[in-house]
């Protein structure tokens, strides 16, 4: 059972939270403008990554509220748990790449 | 191939058993083949054979980075059935289930396919009525299906509680008679030895690391043990098939979430068939040594770890206590988890890619292991021929921007 | 008392001779004494027959002293208190036990299936899969035949009546293990003032001290562990369980225990409802985890080596020691390691006559060799034990020289006359907890085990289970682990010395696998690794052979490791003779992942409380015992419970349905929709977040109007509906299904803080607060008149689809003027601490009415009537609006969630299933619900279905019978002729109607 940092009320056991899916999905602003493909990548395409993964969880037995967290997919270790209106940092993954390129 | 028969193991066993020829080789992969199969599941090893036995092709690899069998095809609780509502879905499984009829003696290993028989308990009118919907589905489909009473269920599941007054009191069941459980390992090495007599090279401990895609055209793998070309992939790896399809720049509509089990210890026959309760969600069977084999429910959140979550294993027993109160006292034995690739629509996609000669084959979710023979052999037409058979042709990528969802996922959650 | 406990020593060991019991074995009865468990008590009655392995019925006793034992496997009690599959070595004796045990037929001692022992040959490793295939039809015969023989231990027969409980636990550090190791470690952590859980699968703590065990710190070492014991237990913060098995190790350091709280003859007696708890499930979060729960000894493995008589030579320490039990006269102690030299001198400190110690290594033992001799025991060094003779109690043992060849042949130069052969093949630490943890192993050539290496959550091992070896050297590993922690913990740490111990240097141990026989590995006697499997060294080779050649093939294969003991005992010898046979060093070979349970753990236990009634409680509105007290039957919907009709006389379904629908018509009904999720919206920017979820145009109602609303999901199928009602400017109250309502709020909420945080919204579920009476048909609007309205309900004032705040019989409420039914209705919404005393009032009142009580039977019927659908009966998650007719509720004007969908291609099909309605062609038969479509009779499978019947119901008001389908383009096909089909009877033949058959123009809900 993991043990995941809701950013308000503190760690809290999996069975205070249901798990909402990836984050970071945008609802397109003009859906009518998308093609079916692309509607159908909004709506059913996720990246399903093998490590780290930012995903909503919502804190649905105490604060009812959603946020973020990034949790590494094999491991189930958890980097952090982020509110939605902070800044998400980088992730790990990305500022490797990031410096690999000199950015 | 060594034909195996009762005879054979009497000869053998007067040669003290040093006679017995091996059950698949362990070539050494070549340069190139006609087709690769990614994965050596069961879904994989059927498509090899199937590939062979069906359409001439023999110069076939499949690549397992593992050892065969050794994902979902050895972690799942061995439920066969067909007895789906939509008539796509039906009438793969049901070719499935055909296969799995006459799967032992086609190829000559006993799968231990056993027609136990699968009850699908109704808890509620609202079930009751899916039933009714689903089993004359069935019917008009050719597939096996009856609708049974609590008195039925009482005679046919002795220790099943049909008390009315339970929480969530059995109001009858489907039984699809001609369901029931096989053997999951020696699906997979019955497959690979008969594959392998085909001539199809089975290649373990082989990832693979790469797709080469080429203009547009899947060229080859690379691989743990060096470059292999195809010009025909076959990608069969279930909970990792979101993986594979990044190498080849396909995204999948796929998500990968941890799937529990577990069983008892084995104990004196109790349970001769098998139990599925979508209402409580638990599944259970008795093994052929006596164990209680028992299915959790799935995991919310994504997950590659091939572990899941301890209260997941408490709700299913909680179920399982409920429907059958004699078991509280059996002690569980123990308990593992896969990873389901899970489509939105809780229907396997068996398709053609925008890449050229590059096929995948997954989101089976929580169900495969029944789909294992059907599924390898429609995945083979379709690699062998490039197009869909018409039974998998439902089963397309195509069909998530058109909308024609095979849902039986929705044809079972509901509200009112 | 004492009589025929032959074996039982006259003093010592940690049993209470003044308290003998009684309990019996294979209904025979025997003497044992408090502290015993059921294998020492059977042992000192002299009862080594104790079992039969699995597929070859050989003749089995005790092995081990605990969790290994793969032999031991007993039934206990009967009925309902029946439980199978203890191991006699776990069990704790309790006055009256009756044991059994679980395989042979038609005894232990006599059974029939023995003679499967004679075809071992044909019975080699996976035979079932070559074999039993022809006749076909045949399999299920051979697999009866199979099926017969499975199992160890029966399921009880009636209901558990045993209470289990569950309970949350959070702790600094936990020690799994209470032997010197764990103690320590606990003792470090406790001292330092961290909150610590000690647990121990044992009725005592002192692990390994229970049975062997000098002198600590000068004094008798069970005594040091009861000095410590009692130290922890005064702290405050430090929580000792025994008998307590921690059995899973999952992720964030989550850990679970199995306790066992009362014995079952403490608790038979009690009456049900005070029965204390039987067991319990711990759920542990600790900050950090010391794991010392020891190692396992390893049988060797040599011809015969399963015969009742030969054990584990710690297992016969610890009966002598601990249990003043005597397993055998004379004795061979065989080895390969120096450990076993201790249990030579316990056995000719009992008395028995150790014939030989058999050592495998040339160069003997280290300086313990020298206190044996000292004692009179022959020392065999460079020798083997090749094979035993003997069969239901071992005879005598085959000496061999070793050659350091394991696949050579050996003549047996001596056979030594005993009763006892005490093995020990090394030890395997216990890693279960370390590897279930996702911990690394790493295989130790010099003590050829595998030790915990990296882990990968916060713990540690100690102790035994890391490979240390004497009790000193596992004190000092255990404060080390508790060091660690306190350290990890960021607590100052307490100076503690390592107690002292006597400290003997030993030899070092030297690989013995297989030991070889006068004949070839394939043509020797048996030589198992797995007891209970009846898994050999052929078994094995002939996995190879056939190239099984990957650990877990040959473990599946052969099943190896794959029974109760879960392989402690076996899977190590198993794997070092696989990497033997393959040529391999064992580490490429590999170890396997060990999963929960480390033993295994009884249902109940799993289950907790939530059983029986607990089980997802059921949720009754605040109406729930009228309706029980007024005779309705319940029908479960969603977590409720709903009256579904209100029988009276002697009425059934179909009566009662059909009076209580043509009161509705007629006059009036009352029903209570309390179910109906119930959602309370505001804020300033409501219009705007309502208009993004709902199809219709939110915005174009003024406040006191109410709507139908559907909900779709982004696919576009419809996902739940109900009234919406605008309350005031930036306030609106939402209605859901029944079902629906916890995921709607979900929903909605996820939508407004991830999608739109710009939007000042407050959501807010009123399920419970507030309860729906619903009151429907044409007297409606006289009945609450009666009752005192002090609003005017007449249709100008309050126009349908409207809603009002009043005050009705002086109590406040909410009425819409919205219904069903397709009648004049109101839905009275009312705080639910007052709704039953209004119901009352309402039922009194209406009395001259005949006001009606109706369930959920006749609220689908009326609505059906109307052609309404019911979201998840009509519907299945694959219906859309259009298809369903609503079309008219979708806003071309706005975006809302789902509608990009409903453009997709096969959401335009003209040839999806729509809503229609049908009537059977005679006018009378009532057309099966769920009977799937065809145009056609008489077609061949498979048939093309063009559709399902979704409800269907005789109508009372109609005076025939209905029922509503999704026919593929059924909106165009009015007239035609379907044929219903439903398994078992003949099709009926429907004719395609409008879905409004009672009053299509709406006209009685307007007056």
């Amino acid at each position: 059972m993991l043990l995941i940092e809701c950013p308000w009320c503190g760690p809290r056991a999996e069975t205070e939270f249901s798990h909402g899916g990836e984050a970071g999905i945008t609802r397109p602003a003009n859906p009518d403008a998308l093609s079916d493909a692309e509607w159908a990548d909004y709506l059913f395409y996720r990246s399903n990554p093998r490590g780290a993964h930012r995903e909503l969880w919502n804190h649905a037995r105490g604060c009812r509220r959603w946020f973020v967290v990034e949790r590494d997919t094999v491991t189930n270790r958890i980097a952090g748990s982020f509110r939605l209106d902070e800044a998400l940092p980088v992730p790990a993954s990305a500022a490797g790449k990031q410096a690999e390129q000199g950015d | 191939m060594q034909r195996y028969s009762a005879f054979s193991l009497l000869r053998n066993a007067l040669g003290h058993n040093r006679n017995w020829g091996r059950v698949w080789r362990s070539p050494e992969p070549k340069q190139g083949y006609d087709a690769i199969i990614v994965g050596g599941g069961g879904h994989g090893l059927a498509t090899a054979y199937y590939l062979a036995k069906n359409h001439g092709m023999s110069n076939i690899a499949v690549l397992e980075k593992g050892w065969i069998g050794g994902g979902n095809t050895g972690r799942n609780t061995t439920i066969v059935r067909s007895n789906y509502l939509w008539t796509e879905a039906a009438l793969l499984y049901e070719k499935s289930m055909q296969l799995w009829e006459g799967l032992s003696q086609d190829l000559n290993y006993n799968v231990m396919f056993s027609q136990r028989g699968v009850y699908n308990l109704g808890h509620s009118l609202q079930d009751m009525r899916d039933i009714e919907r689903r089993v004359n589905a069935n019917r008009l489909n050719g597939i096996d299906a009856e609708v049974v009473g609590t008195a039925e269920l009482g005679k046919a599941i002795p220790h099943l509680n049909i008390s009315p007054g339970a929480r969530y009191p059995v109001l009858g069941a489907s039984l699809q008679r001609r369901g029931g459980v096989a053997r999951h390992d020696a699906v997979a090495w019955g497959f690979a030895r008969a594959a392998d007599a085909l001539g199809v090279d089975i290649i373990e401990q082989c990832a693979v690391t790469g797709i080469d895609v080429s203009g547009g055209k899947a060229v080859g793998v690379q691989t743990t043990r060096g470059p292999i070309a195809s010009d025909r992939i076959g990608v069969v790896v279930a909970g990792h098939a979101g993986v594979l399809a990044q190498m080849a720049d396909l995204r999948l509509p796929i998500e990968s979430h941890p799937l529990q089990a577990f069983v008892s210890e084995p104990i004196r026959p109790v349970l001769d068939t098998v139990v599925m309760s979508g209402a409580v969600h638990g599944y259970i069977s008795q093994s052929d040594k006596g164990e209680l084999v028992i299915g959790a429910g799935i995991d919310a959140y994504n997950g590659y770890g091939q572990r899941g979550s301890f209260p997941v294993i408490e709700h299913a027993m909680q179920a399982i206590v409920e429907l059958f109160p004699v078991f509280s006292r059996v002690r569980m034995l123990r308990l593992w988890g896969g990873i389901v690739d899970v489509a939105p629509d809780a229907c396997p996609i068996l398709s053609k890619t925008p890449v050229e000669g590059l096929y995948f084959n997954c989101g089976w979710g929580t169900g495969g292991f029944k789909a294992t023979p059907g599924s390898g052999w429609a995945f083979a037409h379709t690699m062998a021929h490039d197009e869909a058979h018409e039974l998998n042709a439902p089963f397309s990528l195509e069909r998530f921007s058109t909308g024609a969802l095979v849902d039986e996922h929705g044809a079972a959650a509901v509200a009112h | 008392m004492a009589a025929g406990q032959a074996n039982r020593l006259p003093e010592g060991g940690r049993i209470d001779r003044s308290r003998p019991l009684r309990f019996s074995f294979n209904g025979k009865s025997y003497a044992g004494y408090a502290g015993d468990t059921l294998a020492s008590a059977l042992l000192a009655n002299g009862v080594s027959l104790v079992g039969r392995s699995f597929k070859l019925r050989r003749p089995r006793g005790i092995v081990g002293g605990g969790a290994e034992e793969p032999n031991a496997v007993m039934q206990l009690g009967e009925g309902a208190a029946a439980r199978p599959n203890l191991l006699a070595t776990q069990v704790e004796l309790e006055p009256g036990l009756a044991a059994r045990g679980t395989r042979g037929w038609p005894s232990t001692r006599f059974d029939i299936g023995a003679a499967l022992d004679g075809f071992g040959r044909i019975l080699g490793a996976g035979f079932y899969y070559k074999t039993f295939k022809y006749p076909r039809a045949w399999w299920k015969l051979y697999e009866h035949v199979i099926r017969r023989a499975a199992g160890f231990g029966k399921a009880p027969d009636s209901p558990d009546p045993d209470r289990y409980e569950h309970r949350n636990a959070h702790c600094d550090v936990l020690v799994a293990g209470g032997g010197p190791a764990g103690l320590m470690a606990a003792l470090m952590a406790a001292r330092a003032g961290a909150r610590v859980i000690l647990a121990d699968d044992d009725v005592e703590f002192g692990g390994s001290l229970l049975v062997g065990g000098d002198a600590i710190d000068g004094i008798p070492a069970m005594d040091w562990v009861a000095r410590v014991v009692a130290e922890l237990r005064q702290m405050p913060d430090c929580r000792l369980l025994s008998r307590g098995t921690v059995f899973g190790y999952h992720d964030h350091n989550f850990l679970t225990i199995a306790q066992r709280c009362v014995r079952e003859s403490d608790i038979a007696a009690q009456d049900q409802a005070r029965r204390p708890v039987a067991e319990r499930l711990w759920r542990v979060r600790a900050k950090r985890v010391v794991l010392a729960q020891g190692a396992f000894e390893r049988p060797l493995v040599f011809c015969n080596n399963d015969r009742p008589g030969v054990m584990l030579a710690t297992a016969v320490s610890g009966y002598i020691r601990r249990h003043a039990v005597l397993p055998g006269r004379r004795a061979v102690v065989f080895t390969n390691n120096d450990s076993a030299y201790r249990t030579a001198i316990d056995l000719a400190g009992a008395g028995a006559e150790v014939a030989a110690i058999v050592d495998s290594r040339p160069g003997g033992a280290g300086a313990i060799e020298q206190r044996v001799k000292e004692l009179g025991i022959p020392v065999l060094p460079g020798h083997v034990v090749s094979d035993v003779s003997g069969r239901r109690r071992v005879r005598g043992a085959g000496i061999a020289r070793w050659t350091g060849e394991p696949w050579s042949t050996v003549e047996i130069t001596l056979r030594i006359d005993c009763d006892l052969v005490a093995v020990s093949g090394g030890f395997s630490p216990a890693v279960h907890l370390h590897s279930q943890a996702g911990g690394k192993l790493e295989w130790s050539e010099s003590q050829l085990c595998f030790l915990p290496a990296e882990a990968r959550q916060s713990h540690d091992s100690a102790g035994a289970g890391n490979g240390r070896q004497s009790t000193g050297d596992c004190l000092a590993d255990g404060l080390r682990a508790g060091t660690a922690a306190t350290v990890e913990l960021g607590l100052s740490r307490p100076e503690i010395e390592i107690p002292a111990t006597e400290e003997v240097p030993a030899a070092p141990i030297e690989a013995l696998w297989r030991v070889p026989a006068v004949k070839d590995a394939d043509r020797c006697p048996k030589q198992f690794i797995d007891f209970q499997n009846d898994a050999t060294v052929a078994d094995i080779r002939l996995a190879v052979r056939e190239g099984y050649r990957n650990v877990e093939h040959v473990k599946r294969y052969t099943a190896l490791g794959f029974g109760t003991d879960q392989g402690k005992l076996g899977n190590i010898n198993g794997m070092a003779i696989l990497a033997d046979a393959l040529g391999k060093p064992i580490p490429e070979v590999g170890t396997t992942t060990f999963r929960p349970a480390y033993t295994p753990v009884r249902f109940g236990t799993v289950a907790g409380e939530s059983v029986g009634e607990l089980y997802d409680p059921v949720r009754k509105t605040a109406l729930h015992e009228w309706h029980e007290a007024a005779g309705a039957p319940m029908e479960a919907v969603g977590q409720w419970h709903r009256p579904w009709y209100f029988p009276r006389g002697g009425e059934d379904l179909h009566a009662a349905v059909a009076r209580e629908c043509l009161a509705v018509r007629n006059s009036v009904g009352i029903m209570d929709a309390s179910t109906l999720g119930k959602i309370d919206v505001r804020g300033p920017d409501a219009v705007n977040f309502l208009e993004r979820v709902y199809t219709h145009n939110v915005g174009r109602m003024k406040p006191g109007r109410c709507a139908y609303g559907i909900l779709l999901g982004e696919d576009g199928m419809v996902m739940d509906d109900g009234v919406m009602a605008r309350l005031a400017e930036d306030r609106f109250y939402l209605t859901t299904t029944t079902g629906g309502a916890a995921h709607v709020l979900d929903w909605l909420e996820k939508w407004l803080q991830t999608e739109w945080p710009e939007l000042e919204v407050y959501l807010t579920s009123l399920t419970e607060q507030f309860s729906t009476l619903a009151v429907a048909g044409p007297n409606s609007r006289k009945l609450l008149e009666k009752l005192g309205c002090d609003i005017p309900l007449d249709r100008e004032s309050f126009p349908f689809m409207h809603v009002r705040t009043a005050t009705l019989a002086g109590i406040p409420v909410s009425l819409f003027r919205v219904g069903f039914s397709g009648e004049l209705a109101f839905e009275i919404n009312i705080g639910s601490q007052f709704a039953l005393d209004l119901w009352r009032k309402l039922m009194d009142a209406g009395r001259e009415f005949d006001i009606t009580p109706y369930g959920t039977e006749t609220m689908h019927v009326l609505r059906a009537e109307k052609g309404f659908v019911i979201v998840g009966h009509d519907t299945d998650g694959s219906v859309t609006p259009v298809d369903l007719g609503m079309n008219w509720l979708l806003s071309r004007e706005k975006d809302f969630l789902g509608k990009r969908s409903l453009a997709r291609p096969d959401c335009l099909r003209e040839d999806r299933k729509q809503l229609v309605g049908l009537l059977s062609r005679d006018g009378c038969t009532v057309i099966p619900e769920g009977a799937q479509l065809i145009e056609r009779t008489g077609q061949a499978t498979p048939v093309p279905m063009c559709g399902h019947v979704t409800s269907s119901y005789p109508s009372a008001s109609l005076g025939h019978p209905i029922a509503l389908a999704l026919v593929t383009g059924g909106r165009g096909r009015k007239g035609e002729t379907l044929f219903a089909a439903s398994p078992g009877r003949e099709p009926t033949a429907v004719e395609i109607v409008s879905p409004a058959f009672y009053d299509p123009g709406g006209e009685r809900q307007h007056v």
